[in-house]
């Protein structure tokens, strides 16, 4: 039996003491660091036990004052890994030096690297050697710079005006075009001549600005190429210079169906940074409000992938549904798909009164709708037709790229972190989690629909066993502060006065998060530098990877399945660009 | 001068009239069918529908053919001018012409200059009425066809290809649907079809597979859900009128709107009794009521049985998805048209056995 202690042990043997340097993190996830030499060794051995690739991501270490005795670096490449079997991440770091410094590529080892070291290239300038096509992805081509470094200002303020003359309208005009050659496919087979169609990035099927370019043979996908970054707003930027506080409503906005789910996933992190427990009430509170937002996603992407297959009406049922989940949320938090809700330590103020009448409806009016949707959609045979048998993938695909949540669920995989790796208090509820074993669109589609009931339990069991107490932590990072003593007590006073103002001072240390959010694993990796912000916010989102795959599954189907495939996907543009 | 005076100028008058009020009625009925189309969507939605210009909306249609008359007029560079002028034409002449053969009541019977005349209310009574429909019909994938290819667009194109196989590979068992009800009937003229059912059994009854047929092709030819395929709107963004705009797209949208109430009006010919008026002899009431009455009534009935057809097309329209485009072809080809010739064999063996004197 492996488990972590012996793995690292076996790096420590094959690498060599000095090549292997273990870091203690403040989340208990095993860090190594690794020379970058080895990097493709380490990744190879690691495959085994951790056959998914979680996370990839760059940090600009040059302004870090806080070292703690780690080793010296200008920038890092971390890699997160996850091991199903050991039910543990792994966190890799390989120390860079120099300005634009190189590494090589793991696309051998793990396909879905491909994305995350282009990302990587983009916001840092890293290259990855060896790597298949690395180039800018969520920023345009033509972009100077590489924004996550830490001399790329911040503001839109410091870089000047923006002018776009006709001269440099053509520049980016022309960036834009599509060129076959650069990814090396052919505009010719050898009968025929291949068609590019531009699907986006205004397109009613892509669900939001995403450009995929399909290499059609008739009507069948010979190619597709996403490009992405349409919607990148720069969220990780801006992590680094809000405050932890303030940076709250901009995690509402990366998954904008999920709401408060972002702000969990976030304070997750920064409590495990902080030390911070949270009382029961505050994570029952959380739970269930995260369980009507996962609800009311899920009902966006039924009535929208209704629709995507051409039935037209479904959508407005599940979206006057929605609204009746709206009307909860709104009741309680005051806002409705941002609402902007928990804080550092709990949530922003307790339940209103008469909240348990406004759930109890709910739960009793929903499940009726449900069964309705079931007969008008799930059981409809040209639903069926154009769903099953399409955009199948397998258990070890969607490992392979890096799939989380109803999709990986849906190859009949019983993997969930709620059940699998509990957090905010999720082992105390009763709740199934659904699968399906074909792994096609219409599985997908099995799978969230049957989500919809549990995430209905779940709410239920909140209603019926509320618990009494504090609906925020009692401690001084907790932000704002419980007002409780500060008229009493001058120290009080001054953290409550200094926690407003500038906002809280996370200890320093890294910590990642991760939850089961509507699309799948959603995760944060925070590097505190012991600051008012954090120092590096990295936001791994399950519809970044999703996405990746949609190529490699939507291969030989039709225009007409792609369409199926993306709703069964169920991606927000947000999420996948941040 | 003889030649001349020997020409029934009254006849010539009497069509012309008939003409021009079947188009134009057609028109009111094709603008009237948008507002349908959306309270009938709103109903189905739990919505309310267009309900702001005048009551219940009912000038809505008024107010979106002057908005797309209002609208700027589009032709891209890159297109051929003549053929996308073409295009919307061809869609809107082929829907136009399809309501000549088709009749839509009795005869009228009025004096003028002491001469008795009866005008049926049908513009042309040709011998081939089937044969003719369906030559229009099948006009009307050129709509399609140059209208996609002269935008000189990808979406377009893809559109108009499907939408120009889907259209001929309907006309298939279409045709061989009708070829069961055309042993039975033992005529191509739409008069005597109709009248054949008039105070007798709707041809419904002895061919409800070639109905079923007829009917499935009707919304494919139709290009009305699930058969959308031409202009499905989250894959092709409204495929082949996507570069149109102003009026050349209302001309696009309203051939559709069209199409329908024709295809409506020649099933209700074909199958359902035409303008008979169910459960009533119509000659005793010709007898109370006079025949100008009677042709009155009996367009109403007609008009009657095409709204039943048209609420059906939107019906399906709002319920159920779209097809893809094999599963489409695999149900033209292998399921309808062995259906269709299996109807036409057994039809014909029926005639056969009742030629020999068998009774069934």
């Amino acid at each position: 039996m492996h488990d972590s202690k012996s793995i690292l042990l076996h790096l420590r043997t094959t690498f060599g003491e000095d090549g292997v340097y273990e870091q203690k993190t403040i989340d208990q996830i095993p860090t190594v660091w690794v020379s970058k030499n080895n990097i493709i060794a380490v990744a190879t051995y690691l495959k085994t036990f951790y056959p998914l690739l979680y996370d990839l991501c760059g940090v600009d270490e040059r302004d870090r004052s806080r070292k703690n005795g780690l080793p010296s670096a200008d920038f890092t490449v971390v890699y997160h890994f996850f091991s199903f079997d050991l039910n543990d991440f792994i966190r890799i770091k390989v120390g860079l030096h120099g300005e634009y410094p190189s590494i090589p590529s793991i696309t051998s080892v793990y396909v879905n690297a491909n994305w995350y070291e282009r990302e990587a290239y983009d916001m840092f300038g890293i290259t990855f050697e060896g790597h298949p096509h690395l180039t800018r992805i969520l920023m345009p081509l033509t972009w100077k710079g590489h924004p996550l470094r830490k001399e790329h200002p911040a503001r839109a303020t410091e870089m000047g005006p923006y002018q776009l003359y006709d001269e440099k309208a053509d520049i980016e005009m022309e960036a834009l075009r599509f060129k076959p050659e650069e990814w090396g496919l052919k505009e010719h087979s050898d009968d025929a001549d291949f068609m590019f169609l531009n699907i986006g990035p205004q397109h009613p099927g892509t669900h939001g600005v995403l450009r995929i370019i399909l290499q059609l043979d008739g009507e069948d996908i010979v190619e597709a190429v996403p490009e992405i970054g349409f919607h990148h707003r720069g969220a990780e930027k801006m992590g680094e210079r809000q405050s932890w506080h303030t940076y709250i409503p901009y995690t509402d906005r990366i998954d904008y169906l999920g709401g408060v789910m972002n702000n969990l996933a976030y304070l997750l992190a920064v409590e495990k940074l902080a030390g911070i427990e949270i009382p029961d009430r505050a994570k029952t509170i959380r739970v269930m409000l995260c369980e009507l937002f996962r609800i009311n996603s899920h009902l966006v992407w039924f009535g929208t992938f209704a629709q995507d297959l051409g039935q037209l009406s479904p959508v407005f049922y599940m979206f006057t549904d929605r609204e009746k989940i709206f009307d909860i949320i709104e009741a309680v938090c005051g806002g409705r798909m941002h609402p902007n809700w928990f804080r550092i330590g709990g949530v922003a103020q307790d339940l209103p009164n008469g909240w348990d009448k406004l759930v109890r409806d709910f739960v009793n009016y929903f499940p009726k709708q449900l069964r309705e949707y079931d007969k008008m959609v799930m059981r409809n045979s040209l639903f069926k037709a154009r769903t099953r048998g399409i955009g199948i993938y397998t258990r070890e695909e969607a490992i392979e790229w890096g799939v989380t949540g109803a999709g990986l669920r849906a190859c009949g995989y019983e993997w969930d972190f709620r059940k699998k790796r509990p957090y905010s208090g999720y082992e105390n509820f009763d709740f199934e989690i659904p699968i399906a074993h074909n792994g096609d669109c219409y599985d997908r589609a099995v799978v969230r629909v049957e989500e919809m009931r549990q995430s209905l339990r779940i709410v239920e069991q909140c209603l019926n066993n509320m618990p009494e107490g504090l609906y925020k932590a009692d401690h001084p990072l907790t932000t704002p502060p419980i007002k409780k003593y500060t008229m009493q007590d001058i120290e009080t006073l001054i953290t409550h006065f200094l926690n407003v103002s500038w906002g809280p001072v996370i200890p320093p240390g890294e910590a990642m998060s991760c939850i089961e959010a509507t699309k799948g694993a959603n995760s944060y990796y925070l590097v505190s530098d012991g600051n008012t912000a954090s120092y590096r916010t990295r936001i791994r989102t399950p519809s970044f990877a999703h996405l990746q795959m949609v190529p490699y599954i939507g291969k030989g189907y039709t225009v007409a399945d792609l369409l199926s495939i993306l709703g069964s996907v169920d991606y927000v543009l947000a999420d996948i660009d941040r | 001068m003889i030649t001349l005076l020997a020409i029934d100028w009254l006849f010539i008058l009497e069509k012309l009239i008939l003409i021009v009020s079947i188009i134009s009625i057609s028109l009111v009925i094709a603008m009237y069918e948008t507002y349908a189309e959306r309270k009938v969507a709103a109903v189905m939605q739990d919505r309310r529908g267009p309900n702001r210009a005048g009551p219940f909306g009912i000038l809505q249609p008024l107010a979106d053919g002057l908005k797309l008359f209002m609208k700027e007029e589009i032709i891209p560079n890159t297109s051929n001018r003549f053929l996308f002028v073409l295009g919307p034409c061809m869609a809107m002449l082929t829907a136009m012409m399809t309501s000549a053969v088709i009749p839509w009541g009795g005869k009228i019977h009025f004096t003028l200059f002491g001469a008795d005349r009866w005008v049926s209310l049908q513009i042309a009574d040709i011998n081939i009425g089937i044969l003719y429909i369906f030559g229009v019909v099948s006009m009307g994938v050129y709509g399609i066809m140059i209208g996609g290819w002269a935008s000189n667009n990808k979406f377009s194109l893809m559109a108009a290809m499907r939408g120009a196989s889907q259209v001929i590979s309907y006309e298939l068992p279409m045709g061989l649907s009708l070829i069961a009800l055309l042993m039975l009937t033992g005529s191509l003229k739409m008069s005597s079809i109709v009248g054949g059912q008039i105070d007798s059994w709707y041809n419904v009854l002895y061919q409800p597979l070639g109905f079923f047929i007829f009917l499935v092709c009707a919304f494919a030819e139709c290009n009305r859900t699930p058969f959308d395929l031409p202009e499905a709107e989250n894959e092709l963004n409204f495929g082949y009128h996507q570069e149109y705009s102003s009026m050349k797209l209302g001309f696009y949208l309203f051939a559709e709107y069209i199409n329908m109430f024709i295809s409506s009006a020649v099933m209700v010919s074909l199958f359902w009794g035409g303008y008979d008026i169910p459960f009533i002899k119509d000659a005793n009431l010709a007898e109370q009521i006079g025949y100008n009455w009677l042709a009155a009534l009996q367009g109403l009935s007609m008009f009657i049985k095409i709204a039943i057809f048209i609420f059906a097309f939107m019906w399906v329209r709002w319920t159920i998805p779209r097809f893809r485009y094999d599963q489409l072809m695999n149900l033209g080809w292998k399921t309808l048209i062995p259906l269709s010739l299996f109807n036409m064999i057994i039809t014909a063996l029926v005639v056969l056995l009742r030629e020999y004197g068998w009774r069934f």
